[in-house]
């Protein structure tokens, strides 16, 4: 039943927007539902709490402590986004950067995107959830060509492509692993079912699975970001609207993530050996050093945040690379405040780029002068992602840092070097963002900042404590990842 | 019997990829993504007859609309909508990107053979020539300078990994092929929308106006 709303009220919601056009109350309304989903998230997470894990629907859906909290995360920060959004595009639409039309489409395919990530999220069938996949990839692809510009275009067609590409080399790993699974669970839908994978794990043919892990994690992999396969991410995020930014940025490359990690269970089970993670480590650190080294370069504001995504997506692979409670414990933890942080980041840099006008880091100056409160999101969230303690990224970090100095002393000098290379590059662009002579002009409507403190302190509350029921899931989600 | 029908219907599968390859005409990459799409409709319908897995005929069925009418009926409508019915791409180095083809389909053939002989079905053998058509149309999305033969490219690609669920399993779950086909048909229309706006904006289908996104 609670599954049913979390479903149901982001797809009513596309529906009931697509159906209604643009109106002055558009914005209120996509928050309303989003929030709706938030409610029955929240509902949910409160009945998984008190009677544990469940299936629904002939065990199509299910709920496990590895992807409860992701849903809760990606109700969340949908939320927070929608309330972002609403002063955000009215001013977006007073500057004629869009149009009504527009606008509606808008709103429609947010909750689109909604609506697939959180299927994606509860499926337990392999098959739905590369088809929720692709559908996340069709409802963002027009929303990042929103403007109509033509690097915005060029950027959408290049996600598009890639994506697309990516994602079909993914089919092909979810076919393998069928062959694979039909030989010990017969025909039919039950083989695709992942609980029943997880079962039989280690009965499904090894060969097989290696291989389908590869076209898996390439496919999927597209989708997180990982280098090489990263081309189409800081395009897709900076010439997209900010509220996409933050959710691509925030929610998106999680649950690209978690369809790896899923897959990543399945092959461990079967081969017996540590080729899953030793793909995932060698993925990790090159997106990790290659990102840290591009976030120097970097001129556009939106560009460095979407290069530190990667950075961040990398850590996270790296972490589940390794495998083992504490790494595994790290990166789930690291997922979560990754996706709040950036998300809030996201929130600052699209107000404040609206108030100076332009993207170009060199051009924004003096936020902290004419606007204490975007120079305080942009100062805290860029030093909470940085990994300045007691924020929650430095708890997952240290963490991660510390496993690999103890199991894999190789990785640790280019992890420290790239965390270096990241601060340095990232503290010296924010600095004079922050401080310094102002360029912002007033804007017609106030924005929406209390998103942004949420955010933080509930990252900086993580870095300090952790809710017990989450730190239990975090434990469960830990020991079946391994 | 079937086995031999399924086979043929396979190696026509692989030339078509070949020729889509080398194809300069718009039109005739149409018609050629349709030829494929009946290969693999009329080889659905073969498994589905010998084996007698009921969902297999819902799945050529499918094939069979979307991918010989609905599909070709779109894109017919959309270079006529765009002007480029008799459009003619000019293709540089054809013997190249076919040989880089024949090492494509060698590696395909090579990564297929160990699963091959696992699989109990009739169309065993044909996984290989599956892969190599997917990393086939792959390859001709690179090489491809326009967005409508890049999109056909990746319609292809689809068609080779439909293939390879038919002859690795006997197909998948029926609601997983209806949702995979779901997503074709939505991809296809944005692809469609996409053209509008890209000719729009730059004035040409040519994607090489969109290169300006570079690092620097």
């Amino acid at each position: 039943m609670e599954i049913i709303s979390v479903l149901g009220i982001p797809l009513a919601g596309a529906i009931v927007l697509a159906g209604l056009g643009h109106r002055p109350y558009a914005p209120e309304v996509n928050a309303a539902f989003s929030l709706a989903t938030l409610a029955a998230s929240a509902l949910l997470v409160t009945r998984v709490i008190s009677t544990g894990p469940m299936t629904a629907f002939d065990e199509q859906f299910f709920v496990d402590p590895f992807n409860v909290f992701l849903v809760a995360l990606t109700a969340l920060v949908g939320f927070t986004t929608a309330l972002f959004s609403r002063p955000y595009m009215r001013v977006e639409e007073e500057h004629g950067r869009v149009t009504s039309v527009r606008l509606r489409l808008y709103h429609a395919a947010y909750q689109l995107f909604m609506f697939t990530m959180l299927v994606t999220l509860l499926t337990n069938n392999l098959g739905i959830l590369w088809v929720a996949m692709e559908g996340a990839t069709l409802s963002t692809v027009l929303l990042v060509s929103l403007y109509r510009t033509p690097a915005s275009i060029e950027a959408a067609w290049k996600y598009f492509i890639l994506c697309g590409v990516g994602i079909a080399q993914a089919l092909f790993g979810t076919i393998l692993l069928y062959f694979a699974a039909e030989k010990v669970l017969g025909g039919g839908t039950v083989s695709l079912l992942w609980t029943h994978l997880y079962d039989v794990r280690q009965e499904l043919e090894p060969t097989v699975l290696s291989i389908a892990f590869v076209f898996l994690l390439v496919g999927y992999g597209t989708k997180v970001g990982l280098v090489p396969l990263h081309n189409w991410l800081p395009d897709a995020h900076a010439e997209g609207p900010t509220p996409i930014s933050a959710v691509l940025s925030g929610l998106l490359l999680n649950v690209a993530l978690y369809a790896v990690i899923r897959s990543k269970v399945l092959v461990d089970g079967a081969l017996g050996t540590r080729f899953s993670g030793q793909l995932m480590m060698g993925f990790g650190l090159l997106s990790v050093v290659v990102a840290a080294l591009f976030l120097s370069r970097q001129r556009d504001i939106k560009r460095l945040f979407a290069y530190s995504s990667v950075e961040h997506m990398g850590i996270i692979t790296f972490a589940f690379g390794m495998g083992g409670a504490v790494a595994a414990f790290a990166g789930l933890l690291h997922m979560t405040v990754h996706s709040l942080t950036k998300s809030a980041i996201f929130f600052t840099v699209g107000h404040a780029a609206q108030k100076t006008g332009t993207q170009n880091m060199a051009d924004i100056r003096g936020l902290m002068e004419r606007n204490p409160t975007i120079g305080w999101g942009l100062a805290l969230g860029s030093l909470a992602i940085l990994g300045v303690p007691p924020f929650g990224v430095f708890t997952s970090e240290f963490m991660i840092l510390t496993t690999a100095m103890h199991e894999h002393s190789w990785a640790t000098p280019f992890l420290l070097f790239a965390l270096g290379i990241a601060f340095a590059a990232v503290f010296s662009k924010v600095q004079p963002m922050v401080f310094g002579e102002s360029t912002a002009r007033p804007l017609p409507h106030q924005p929406a900042l209390l998103p942004v403190f949420v955010h933080l302190a509930l990252v900086l509350m993580l870095g300090l404590y952790i809710p017990p029921y989450l730190e239990q899931w975090y434990r469960q989600a830990a020991a079946l990842i391994g | 019997m079937a086995q031999q029908v399924v086979n043929l219907l396979a190696t026509i599968l692989l030339i078509i990829a070949f020729a889509m390859l080398s194809q300069r005409r718009v039109l005739s990459l149409i018609r050629l993504f349709a030829w494929q799409g009946l290969a693999l409709s009329v080889s659905t319908a073969i498994v589905a007859y010998s084996t007698g897995q009921t969902h297999l005929w819902a799945s050529a069925a499918v094939t069979l609309v979307l991918k010989v009418i609905v599909l070709p009926i779109v894109l017919h409508k959309l270079i006529d909508q765009l002007n480029v019915r008799w459009d003619v791409e000019t293709l540089i180095n054809v013997p190249t990107t076919m040989l880089v083809g024949i090492g494509l389909a060698i590696f395909a053939f090579a990564l297929a053979t160990p699963i091959s002989e696992m699989a109990g079905t009739v169309t065993r053998s044909t996984l290989g020539i599956a892969l190599a058509s997917v990393l086939l149309s792959f390859l001709m999305m690179i090489v491809r300078r326009k967005a409508i033969p890049q999109v056909i490219g990746f319609l292809a690609m689809e068609n080779g990994l439909f293939f390879a669920a038919t002859s690795a399993t006997y197909g998948m779950p029926l609601v997983v092929e209806l949702g995979i086909a779901l997503d074709v048909l939505v991809g296809t229309f944005v692809f469609g929308i996409f053209f509008f706006h890209i000719r729009e904006t730059f004035d040409s289908l040519d994607i090489r106006h969109m290169e300006t996104l570079k690092e620097d």
